[in-house]
């Protein structure tokens, strides 16, 4: 049951990656879409990420009851899992969320009205002209999202640890400096990349293949954030399997 | 000229076209007509390859359009044009950008002359100065013009249209049709237009195929459909009390 539609989503892909028509109508797609999904995502990560570090610091402050274990570990904490985890994964949900449900209802909606239709009879690869724009916007821009994301998440923990007393700003400084291993930023970096190629494809796939009326479009767009999100997380576990 | 030869197309259980074989004449208007689910809007989708018929031809001045890779159907859509039901227009694109959209990916003229082309098209259409306009600011009468003006944009050989007048008042119908008739003429193109408007058939309505039942079940021009006696065909086109009154006074 589940051969059928990965094979039909490979398909898409091959023909995604096709040889454009014209290359300068397809960097002007490319660049539209590194603003709507990366500028256009801005805020929204900027927003979760400061509270991700918050919460962070705040509740591995609240479990060190040992005075054993100094208090600059939480900014190590914090780092390693913005870093490793937090920034790249739960930015990934947010932006499935965000420009999964965005892709899959716009090219839905494109499908439904015979927009696509209209694309393949004038001799345009529609897989190519819709989607691969989509993903090289993503796969640029959504890694820059991520490194944005890491450096306010840090600086959201450092502000919660050093507003609420629970670590003072120089032993959070500490902890952060200490123990770095750079390989978790790499290994930060390859999981947004194939997050971002796990967004737009699937969100792309549940809307390329969408049949019926508006009804059947929001359905597909539910169904592409739901499957990105699942997709993301099993991505999230073999990687870290794989790298670390 | 467009030959279709024993098209036949199954979705699951239900054989939707079964054999169907037809000529259509460049320079002419050719109709398909039938009832709602006889299969005229499959066997226009098969003729332009969005759904592969499951048996038979379809062939374009002698190049078969079946037989072909990805490559080379694409140099045969470049010589067709079509005008969808919905009229298909990109809504984030402006009048203007959705007409020139094909010139831009396949020409190489400089926008300037590209910009003469879509004036040009807009103008054809009586749609004049409407550039900077969005699809959503359109009425429906307006979408299928510019629908047409992005058909003929890049000058095809082939025009599909589908159902051009739905959603239409009457007179809107009639100008869509005249304009259809008039760039079938002016450019000598080979048009199949699938429709159920019986104001369509008669008056455009050169070579007419009509489909019952996922087979043609007759074929003629408007002056012979009055005086038809195939039942199902007369069934089809005098359903009205209106019509059927129209046809007794011929």
């Amino acid at each position: 049951m589940i051969f059928h539609p990965f094979g039909k989503y490979i398909l898409l892909l091959k023909a995604v990656f096709r040889r454009p028509e014209k290359w300068s109508i397809y960097r002007r797609e490319i660049f539209r879409e590194m603003d709507s999904i990366g500028v256009g995502s801005l805020w929204i990560i900027s927003i979760i990420s400061v509270f991700l570090g918050a919460v962070t610091t705040v509740q591995t402050a609240f479990q060190l009851v040992s005075d054993l274990i100094p208090k600059s570990v939480i900014g190590g904490i914090v780092r390693d899992s913005s870093i490793l985890e937090l920034s790249p994964t739960i930015s990934a949900i947010v932006l499935a969320g965000k420009v999964g449900s965005s892709v899959s209802s716009q090219i839905g909606t494109m499908r439904v009205t015979e927009q696509i239709d209209a694309l393949e009879i004038m001799g345009i690869n529609s897989p190519g002209y819709l989607i691969l724009p989509k993903i090289i916007g993503a796969v640029v821009t959504i890694p820059l999202l991520v490194i944005i994301s890491i450096a306010l998440s840090i600086f959201g923990g450092y502000l919660a640890g050093t507003l609420s007393g629970a670590v003072t700003p120089a032993d959070f400084v500490n902890g952060l400096k200490s123990g770095f291993v750079p390989f978790t930023f790499t290994v930060s970096m390859v999981k947004s990349v194939i997050f971002a190629f796990i967004i737009t494809t699937v969100s792309a796939y549940q809307g390329f293949y969408t049949e019926g009326g508006s009804l059947e479009v929001g359905i597909a767009s539910t169904r592409a954030v739901v499957i990105s999100c699942i997709m993301i997380l099993v991505a999230d576990y073999i990687t870290a399997q794989l790298l670390l | 000229m467009i030959e279709i030869q024993d098209i036949h197309k199954i979705f699951g259980e239900n054989h939707v076209l079964k054999g169907i074989s037809a000529k259509f004449e460049a320079g002419m208007n050719n109709l398909i007509i039938g009832g709602s689910g006889s299969g005229k809007t499959t066997l226009l989708k098969c003729m332009v390859g969005l759904h592969e018929p499951d048996e038979g031809h379809v062939i374009y001045d002698g190049r078969d359009f079946t037989r072909m890779n990805f490559e080379e159907r694409i140099e045969i859509r470049k010589e067709i044009g079509m005008l969808f039901q919905s009229s298909a227009l990109f809504d984030s694109m402006t009048v203007e950008e959705n007409i020139m959209f094909p010139l831009n990916m396949f020409t190489t003229q400089n926008k300037k002359d590209r910009m003469e082309r879509v004036n040009f098209c807009l103008e054809r259409v009586n749609l004049e100065g409407k550039n900077k306009l969005f699809p959503s600011e359109l009425s429906g009468g307006m979408k299928k013009r510019v629908g047409i003006a992005r058909a003929i944009s890049m000058q095809p050989k082939y025009l599909f249209v589908d159902e051009p007048n739905s959603g239409l008042d009457p007179k809107t119908s009639i100008v869509i049709d005249e304009l259809i008739n008039e760039i079938t003429d002016e450019y000598n193109i080979t048009t199949v237009v699938v429709t159920h408007d019986m104001n369509s058939v008669m008056g455009i309505g050169e070579n007419i195929v009509f489909l019952f039942n996922g087979q043609k079940e007759w074929e003629g021009s408007n002056k012979e459909i009055a005086h038809t006696d195939n039942k199902e065909l007369n069934d089809f086109v005098f359903a009205s009390k209106f019509t059927q009154a129209a046809k007794d006074k011929l």
